[in-house]
Order: structure tokens, then sequence, then C-alpha cells
């Protein structure tokens, strides 16, 4: 059973990290000395977790080259805090992704706020890696750690009239300039999938990656991912996910609906108005790794190709 | 004084290449990021575009300054322009896309801004190729109409600029700004060549003050024009004369 509180934490009251990881301490005091056992201890309870052990996820990308976690880790797109893709790395650090709680709710049988840490003591993570393809036309690997979308949607009992599911990120002005100036998208930022495309086994939540908690950067604690789309798609740093019975506002649809559309699924053959989706380049390579063909689905096409059967991909781009 | 004016060439010829060793210095040293082709990239546009926009400044500081002899100047710096834009396209087709004509073939046709950036190299080139005192000879009227075209290549350049970035504009504004008061400099000659052109010949009483104060000022620049042609062709003849007298 996950344990339910029916508050939204505002980020003004969270607790100071070192108070609360001093907390954790006594309670781990107390629980070690009362031999209660390992109840209120979370992945997030320990400051070094092994996660390099963790099973693979049966996934047909697990042998892909993966791309230096360096570059990943600090070339990132998170315009909450800069629209440029290094600045991010320092500025995310002021972020307080711990305690963290999602809000589940819309189309369920059992909505409620969750605790990330409750969250987490009910899934199992694997390793994910994943081709992750940025509608700017780079591209990268990455060894996500995660738990399918599916597995904590199934926990809370989709309505039979749920069939979209809306993300919103954090808003969180007094650590993200952008958002504290209104500048450029509506913010917080939304995501959303088809609910099918939401339940699909390729689609996680990834908490962590290259064995290590999830960078701040990155999108920690939890962000989305969903291999075969665009990179925007995958939405960081989720506050609330609610299932949907039409479709939802998504953030860069409605800021350009001729440039992004609400399925964004990689495509080579649908160019973005101003420039071709055709090839992209892979970051980690060196000056004479030539460009790679993109793939259709991201080359996930083998099992995610049937979500669109008899739908014209130009049309619903 | 000749010395001098070449010991001025050479600085603003080793101060212009300096962005090119720089890059030079990043590539080595690993210093470009996490997408070094990429950063070449924009970093070698970039400095085409700012190449381009000195060269557009050097007219109005010479209208402003009085400043004679920038002649020399603008066309150095065009050509830096061009050579920017050469490495910029070169980089494009061989680091970017090394040499898969296939690939550069769609990427060309799907990418709308790539059209502008086009328009602006084949100008560019154009300009480039002409620009020597034996082209300026050759082409004679046709040389400054043919010129003329670097406005083009400037709202393309911009354009280009602008058509491949994702929503956010703030950082490019700077360079549209700029632009956008260096043409307007000369949309404003333009318009008052016209209007002293219209002074010229009187159609109407009513201008009487008005007309005076600006056939005035018209006078001092055909007086200003007289004395520097004057000038120029005095210190032919001396070129002339110095010429002959060291053979």
């Amino acid at each position: 059973m996950i344990i339910k509180s029916n508050k939204i934490i505002p980020a003004s009251e969270i607790t100071d990290p070192l108070i609360f990881k001093n907390r954790r301490q006594i309670i781990k005091a107390m629980a070690g000395s009362l031999l209660i056992g390992s109840g209120i201890s979370s992945v997030f309870a320990n400051d070094k977790i092994d996660w390099i052990k963790l099973p693979k996820a049966n996934v047909l990308t697990n042998s892909l080259p993966v791309t230096p976690a360096e570059i990943v880790k600090n070339y990132t797109n998170y315009y909450e805090f800069t629209f440029n893709k290094t600045d991010t790395t320092s500025l995310a650090q002021n972020l307080r992704t711990d305690p963290w709680s999602v809000e589940i709710s819309g189309e369920v049988e059992t909505p409620g706020v969750y605790y990330l840490e409750d969250i987490l003591s009910h899934q199992s993570l694997q390793e994910y890696i994943y081709r992750f393809r940025c509608v700017e036309a780079w591209s990268m690997v990455v060894p996500w750690i995660g738990f399918p979308l599916s597995a904590l949607l199934k926990t809370v009992k989709p309505l039979s009239s749920a069939r979209f599911v809306q993300f919103t990120s954090i808003y969180s002005p007094q650590v993200m300039p952008n958002q504290r100036d209104n500048a450029m998208l509506d913010w917080p930022y939304q995501e959303g999938l088809r609910i099918d495309e939401a339940m699909h086994p390729l689609t996680i939540l990834a908490v962590g990656m290259y064995g290590e908690t999830m960078p701040k950067q990155n999108g920690a604690p939890l962000r989305l991912v969903v291999p075969w789309k665009y990179g925007f798609k995958s939405i960081k740093a989720i506050v609330k996910i609610e299932l949907l019975k039409k479709p939802p506002v998504t953030t860069w649809n409605k800021f350009a609906p001729n440039d992004y559309g609400f399925y964004s699924n990689v495509n080579p053959t649908v160019a973005h108005p101003r420039w071709s989706q055709n090839s992209e380049r892979q970051l980690g390579g060196s000056f004479f790794t030539p460009r790679r063909q993109t793939e259709l689905f991201n080359g996930y096409a083998h099992q995610v190709a049937s979500l669109y059967n008899d739908m014209d991909l130009r049309h619903f781009f | 004084m000749f010395f001098r004016l070449n010991n001025v060439w050479l600085i603003i010829n080793f101060a212009c290449l300096i962005p090119l060793l720089a890059l030079i210095f990043d590539i080595n040293f690993n210093r470009l990021g996490a997408d070094p082709v990429q950063a070449m990239h924009i970093r070698l546009g970039d400095w085409s575009m700012r190449f381009l926009w000195l060269t557009l400044v050097i007219t109005p500081v010479q209208t402003f300054t009085k400043w004679q002899r920038m002649a020399v100047y603008r066309q150095m710096l065009g050509l830096y322009a061009f050579f920017y834009a050469s490495l910029h396209v070169m980089t494009y087709l061989s680091v970017d896309h090394g040499f898969m004509w296939q690939l550069i073939g769609i990427d060309i046709l799907e990418s709308s801004y790539i059209w502008f950036g086009l328009i602006a190299y084949f100008i560019i080139l154009l300009l480039a190729v002409s620009s020597p005192k034996s082209g300026k000879k050759r082409m004679g009227k046709n040389w400054k109409k043919l010129h003329q075209f670097i406005y083009i290549a400037a709202i393309a350049v911009i354009i280009h600029y602008y058509w491949q970035l994702k929503g956010n504009l703030a950082e490019p504004l700077f360079y549209l700004i700029i632009i956008i008061l260096l043409l307007g400099f000369r949309i404003a000659v333009w318009f008052k060549n016209r209007q002293f052109n219209k002074m010229m010949i009187p159609t109407t009483k009513r201008v009487s003050v008005a007309s005076i104060k600006q056939v005035s000022i018209f006078d001092q620049t055909v007086e200003l024009s007289a004395t520097t042609l004057k000038e120029s062709i005095i210190q032919k003849i001396l070129g002339y004369y110095e010429c002959r007298n060291k053979k």
C-alpha cells in the first residue's frame, strides 16, 4: 500500500536538507534501537546506493555504446533556469529535491499526494539504456535508472475514462529565474501522453542515471523518459500526474503549435518547419564521427509503431 | 606615413585572425563543450556575421568622423567576413556532414534557415571575388551596384540566424538592433539625398527659409567634395611623378 497524504507541500515549507538528513539519522537510530525494521528507510536515505548492479531492463538498445556521463550531465535543456545548456548544471543545484511528493489525480480510483520515497518503495528499479534524440538534432545514449510509468499508474487504478496523462513540472520561481521573469514559455512546464503511450513498457519514470541518483540538471528527483519521442516530451522534476478524459495542454505545443506537435515522435521524414530531422549528431564522438541517420521512432519502431497504426504521421506530428 | 599605415594594416589583420587562433586553441584543448562540432560551426558563423556588421560600420564612421581612406579597411573586413563564412560552410560540409551529399541535400532542402545562409554566402562570394582594384576597374559603374547587394546579404544573414532558433530570441537581439541601425543609416542618407535633389528644383515659394539653409548645407558639401577631389588629383599627380622618379 502507498501511504497517502492530502496536502501539497509548498516549496517554501520544505525543510532544509541538512535538518532533514539529521531527522533521518535520528529516526534510523531509533529504528535501530527499537528493532522496528526498515519501514522508513528509502532509496534516498542512503547517501550512496549501489545502483550499478541493478538488473537491466529487457530493452533492445541495451548493447548501445553509452554517451560519456560528463557530457550528459553538462549539456541539458532546462529552460526554467536558463536558455543555454551548460549553466543549467550550476543553477539547477538551487532546486530542493528532497523531500519530494507527487500529486496523482484525475481519472483514478485512489487520487492523492504521494511521497517519492513511498512511491519508490513499491517499485523495483532497473537500468534502461535508451537513445535520447533532441528536437534540435543531437542525440545521446543514456543509461537511466527507473521503473515503468505503467507500474505507478496501476497502483492508483486508472478509471476506464482515463484516456490521456498530463505531467506537470515544479513551479519554483524563487530558484528558477525564467519562471520568475515569466520568460518565453508558460510556466510550469507541462507535457502529456496518450494513455496507451503512458502504459507502454518502454515509457519509464527515471530517478537516476549512470548508477547514481539523478543529477538536478537532468531532472531530479523524478523525470519521464519516452525514448521514441523528442527529448522535450520527457518532462523533468515532475510534481503532478493527472489522468484526463481529453488531450492535455503541452507547453511547447502551446508556444508554437506548428513547430511542436502533441505526439512529437522522432521521425526523420517529418521535418521541423525550419530545419531537417533527417540526421542527428551523436554527442561524445570525435570530430570525425559522421552524423547518424535518424530512425523512425528513434529506433523503437518495432515496439511502438503499432500504437500509431492507421495514423497519418505527417498530420499527427 | 606609409610605414605607419602599414603597421596599422598588420595589426588589424592580426586582430582579425585572433578568433581563428582562439578556435584552434579551443579545439586542441577540447574546450568546445559537449557538442564541439556544433560549437565550432556556430562560432565561425558568429564571427562571419560580426565581420559583416563591422564592414557595414565603416561608412557611417567615415561620415561622422570625416576620417579618410577607410575604404581599404572596409574591403579588408569584408574579406574576413567572407573568410569566416567560407570556414563556416566548409565545417558544415566536412566535419558536420562528412561530405555525405545525400544527407546534405536532404538537410538543405528541408531546412529553410539554410536557404538564407546560402543566399548570403553566394552574395558575399561575388563581392569578395570582385573586390580587388582590377575588378573595380573592369566593372565600372556596375561595381557599386553589385556591392550594394551587401545589404541584402546582411538581411539574409540575420534571417538565417533567427530562423534556426528554438524560440528564445533575446540573445540575437543585439545583432538585430545593430543591423537595423546600420541599415537605417543608409536609408536616412538615401532619403536625405532625395530631398536635396528635390530642393535643387525650386517649384514653390513656400520653401524659402528652409531651402536656403539646406541649399547652403548642400553648397558646403559641394565645396568639401570639390576640395577633396582637388586633393586627390594632386596626390595622384604627385604619385605619378614619384613612380617615374623611382624608375
